[in-house]
């Protein structure tokens, strides 16, 4: 593989490098996504909604799999954990939603600890299939158990108010979920430059050598599985009160490729690769109407032909 | 009915669903023991088995009739088949990530059992599939017990298949070559042993059982679906770890014991059938974490 310095590359993506021009990027990027909503109609807005929920949960499972390096196939159900505690909390007992976010948080990050806890010790491959026998396990308990709605799900989630206004329209969500993924690219960017950080990128790049240089290799995969699990329940919590409902198929082994797929898409590890990741993820279904039931064919063989051909995913990458 | 009739009558049922879930698991066990790869596709690979059996089938049903003789003959053209997509999916997907990183070679196998599933799918239009045969219902009544005359050729069937399997590995020199390859790779090249011949053969031969578990699936449920490879993956893989990654008559024990667990599960108070998945994976779950290795796994100390 051919590294060039950052110096070395022409064009725009040599532009990029500098910090004071990636933050002139970042911030026309954020105004543009501030002022969209003023002239997006209602489908582009419940699109654009859609990707940012994506991109908190994409950027989520990249904690786990970009960071540390670890195969997570039942992320949904965390995001399961998250939006059932809030669905549960405020249509059968009255809680206020606010007051549900917390417990949400903590109940995810519980089935983080108790799932993640036994099986890091385990060898990669077993981990994938425990998290993917995890993540059935979470979706057949949702749809078995009575508290949460059986196979029809919970309906009539109340819409949470917000200093009196009622967060009921779709302009309203865009802004919630945009606020959420932008605080999801703060602590994923603030974490990925701290010390625990760069344990992961260790721990991801030689775990012996890691763990000889007094990481502690459980300790730290832990972490990055319940911080991840963290993202998923909040992204959890909003998308019960935005749709209202919540039903078990929402949960299913799909909804969990469709995450990885769009951590893998962008490039794994890397923020604004994830957020692109997430984004064609949503956008590209509906810019193809046409496809219908081949979507996730074709999202199958562009993730083989990624993993083949470009591993680093499409944003290029920046190792200096 | 009887305690005892119920525990034969679970037995036969157990053992029956035992024989499918080691077919898949030999395919599982032996690609994982020669080239340490979770090979994710498996699961849809016995579902291509059940609709490439149906396609043939159908296409010989008017010549041989939907009996024994064209249900046998579409077996074996679909392990013929299916084995060769095991092949071209190996040559394609995981020979240019043999040396990639352990992420990168899991995440391929997912895409292509994505690409499987989906493709069959679309195919399909996600419809079920009914495939008839002519069989009749008739069997052996032993009492309360009923076995079909289906059921018993399944079983005999996959006995057989593992039999086979069985002397293949361990009376050949390809099986000998197999093996070796699984003790130590760059040995056995040394040894002039043409290492990606035997690895896209043991493809060929793990694919292939599982094609046949497809299409006997096919003919003992009478319906094929494009999803029916997921949960099998997921359970066949239970069964491989049961009776030790990697060890052949291992994969044959753990999907008999697994077969077992599942229909004498189902009969435990208060856990009904819906609950019967959760099971099998909390069962998968707490081997993983508390024997790894297996009723007949080695231990196995990982290379740095």
């Amino acid at each position: 593989m051919i590294t060039t310095s950052a110096r070395e590359k022409t064009g725009w993506l040599g532009w990029l490098q500098s910090q004071r021009n990636r933050m002139i990027v970042l911030m026309v990027l954020a105004a543009v996504a501030m002022v969209i909503p003023l002239v997006a109609n209602n489908y582009m807005l419940e699109v654009l909604t859609n990707a940012w929920f994506y991109t908190v949960l994409c950027l989520g499972l990249n904690i786990v799999v970009g960071y540390a390096g670890l195969l997570d196939l039942g992320y949904a159900a965390f995001f399961a954990v998250g939006a059932y505690t809030t669905g549960i909390l405020t249509s059968q007992f009255g809680v206020n939603f606010w007051l549900t976010i917390p417990v949400a948080v903590a109940c995810s990050m519980l089935a983080g600890l108790i799932i993640g806890g036994p099986t890091l010790r385990l060898r990669s491959d077993y981990l994938a299939i425990v998290t993917l026998g995890f993540g059935e396990i979470v979706r057949i308990i949702a749809r078995n158990l009575e508290i949460t709605g059986g196979a029809s799900g919970l309906i009539g989630i109340d819409r949470p108010s917000f200093f009196g206004i009622e967060l009921s329209r779709g302009i309203h969500f865009y802004y919630v979920f945009l606020l959420l993924a932008i605080l999801a690219c703060f602590v994923s960017y603030r974490l990925q430059h701290s010390r625990l950080g760069r344990a992961w990128q260790y721990v991801r790049e030689d775990e012996d050598a890691a763990e000889a240089m007094g990481i502690g290799r459980v300790a730290v995969k832990l972490y990055a599985y319940v911080i991840g699990a963290m993202f998923g329940g909040v992204a959890g919590c909003f998308f019960a009160v935005k749709m209202t409902a919540i039903s078990p198929e929402t949960f299913t082994f799909t909804q969990s490729v469709l995450i990885l797929l769009g951590v893998v898409l962008g490039g794994m590890g890397k923020i604004p690769g994830v957020v692109i990741g997430a984004f064609a993820l949503v956008l590209f279904p509906e810019v193809f109407r046409g496809l219908g039931s081949m979507r996730m064919l074709i999202f199958g063989i562009v993730m083989l032909i990624i993993m083949l051909y470009r591993p680093e995913g499409i944003w290029p990458q920046s190792k200096s | 009915m009887s305690n005892l009739d119920i525990i034969l009558q679970q037995l036969a049922n157990g053992l029956i669903l035992g024989s499918f879930y080691a077919l898949v698991a030999l395919g599982y066990t032996m690609v994982y023991g020669i080239i340490k790869l979770l090979n994710f596709a498996h699961g849809d690979l016995y579902m291509v088995g059940g609709f490439v059996g149906f396609l043939i089938l159908s296409a010989i049903s008017g010549l041989l009739g939907e009996s024994w003789g064209a249900i046998l003959c579409s077996m074996v053209f679909s392990m013929l088949a299916v084995g060769l997509l095991g092949v071209i999916i190996q040559r394609i997907a995981y020979v240019p990530m043999l040396q990639a990183p352990r992420l990168s070679i899991l995440i391929t196998a997912l895409a292509v059992s994505m690409i499987l599933s989906n493709g069959v799918m679309a195919v399909t239009d996600g419809e079920y599939l009914a495939f008839s045969t002519d069989l009749s219902y008739d069997g052996l009544d032993l009492g309360n017990v009923f076995i079909s005359y289906t059921q018993l050729a399944l079983v005999i069937a996959a006995c057989l298949l593992m039999v086979i399997l069985y002397l293949f590995v361990h009376k050949t020199l390809y099986g000998k070559a197999m093996r070796a390859i699984a003790i130590d790779q760059d040995a056995c090249r040394l040894m002039g042993i043409n290492v990606n011949r035997i690895i896209a053969l043991t493809f060929f031969i793990g694919s292939s059982l599982a094609g046949a578990a497809g299409v006997m699936a096919g003919v003992y449920y009478g319906s094929l679906h494009f999803s029916m490879g997921f949960v099998i993956g997921l359970k066949a893989f239970t069964a491989a770890v049961i009776g030790g990654i990697g060890s052949i008559p291992g994969a044959m024990l753990g999907g008999q014991v697994l077969g077992l667990l599942e229909a004498f599960g189902t009969q435990i108070p208060f856990v009904g059938s819906e609950w019967k998945d959760v099971f099998s994976f909390g069962l998968l779950i707490l081997l993983l974490i508390f024997k790894p290795t297996g009723l007949l796994g080695k231990t196995e100390i990982e290379r740095m």
